[in-house]
């Protein structure tokens, strides 16, 4: 229950992030993409600097999670095909919708009601994606 | 305190994305959202149709309430913590979706023509909603991460995979921005 608090409540702060920081706008990701603009450059620029200084602390220090746990990274599978394939029609949708899975659920909250059409359709991609796995080149 | 009223600068913007994937892996979790997509699936039964589905999505009810709170997330800071839900855009992204039939671009958090509650009845609209969603649900399992698992957790852990799928992220973003909507739109 305390941790389903806390799952919470980190949701609640990246949501407030995402529609603040203007991520969650369709706008931004267009400007983003006709490099008219630093701001998204930014924010995840930003967001790499300070990611990449924790992770290795963690690492080289060994820390242990607020549940005194081992933190481990599991490097991420080999392949090409599947990150450049997938990774371009991930971005034929990002700059289409405007919204990438976390974003997308923020506007939901903020109540722009036709992005349940962008989320449920998602649902279907991802679902397709499930049927048809093992004829696509991974 | 007048300050958390407006945009927040890229810097706090990207600090707070870093602290979220800091707080997850502190409690053991990480930082990805499009997982909860191929959750959700499992629940609503997918399973029954294919094997990438079955898995235990109860394991994965953590990740489903940090969504739940970004959906809160949003309604808290378009409510509460904003006054003119408005976008400072770059004149020129405003003169460029002009030419495009956007009007008004920045004047509101999303264009209106895609996301005002009067497209429900515009087949155009929706179908390029439905489009835009299928590919980021189907792009996001292919390449198995989406901007937060690849671009800010993978990039983070210096991944070669994550670069690839962020490579393709751009490539993808800039092909559809520059050679598709000027027919679309």
């Amino acid at each position: 229950m305390k941790r389903t608090l806390i799952y919470l409540l980190i949701g609640i702060v990246f949501g407030i992030t995402m529609f603040k920081s203007e991520a969650a706008s369709w706008y931004r990701i267009y400007e983003m993409f006709q490099f008219d603009a630093f701001h998204m450059y930014g924010i995840i620029g930003t967001a790499l600097f300070f990611g990449v200084v924790t992770i290795q602390l963690i690492k080289h220090f060994k820390i242990k999670s607020f549940y005194k746990e081992e933190i481990h990274f599991p490097p991420k599978q080999k392949s090409f095909a599947r990150y450049i394939l997938g990774g371009i029609l991930f971005g034929f949708g990002w700059a289409l919708a405007g919204a990438c899975p976390g974003p997308m659920f923020t506007l939901l909250g903020a109540g722009f009601l036709p992005i349940i059409i962008v989320i449920v359709a998602s649902l279907l991609g991802t679902f397709v994606y499930g049927l048809l796995k093992d004829k696509l080149p991974h | 305190m007048e300050w958390i009223y407006e945009p927040w600068p890229w810097y706090v913007s990207g600090f707070m994305i870093a602290l979220v994937m800091f707080l997850l892996i502190m409690v053991g979790k990480n930082f990805g959202m499009s997982g909860n997509l191929r959750t959700i699936c499992t629940i609503c039964g997918a399973g029954n149709k294919a094997d990438f589905f079955k898995f235990d999505w109860k394991a994965q009810r953590w990740n489903l309430t940090v969504i739940l709170g970004a959906i809160i997330g949003g309604f808290i800071a378009h409510q509460f913590l904003t006054v003119e839900a408005t976008i400072a855009l770059n004149p020129d992204t405003v003169a460029n979706l002009q030419t495009l039939g956007f009007e008004n671009a920045g004047e509101t958090y999303l264009p209106n023509e895609l996301f005002s509650s009067t497209i429900f009845t515009d087949a155009k609209s929706i179908i390029l909603l439905v489009i835009g969603g299928f590919l980021v649900g189907f792009g996001a399992r292919y390449a198995g991460g989406c901007t937060s698992g690849h671009a800010i957790s993978g990039l983070s852990n210096f991944q070669l995979p994550s670069l690839i799928a962020v490579i393709g992220f751009f490539i993808g973003g800039l092909i559809m921005i520059h050679l598709i909507f000027p027919l679309l739109f």
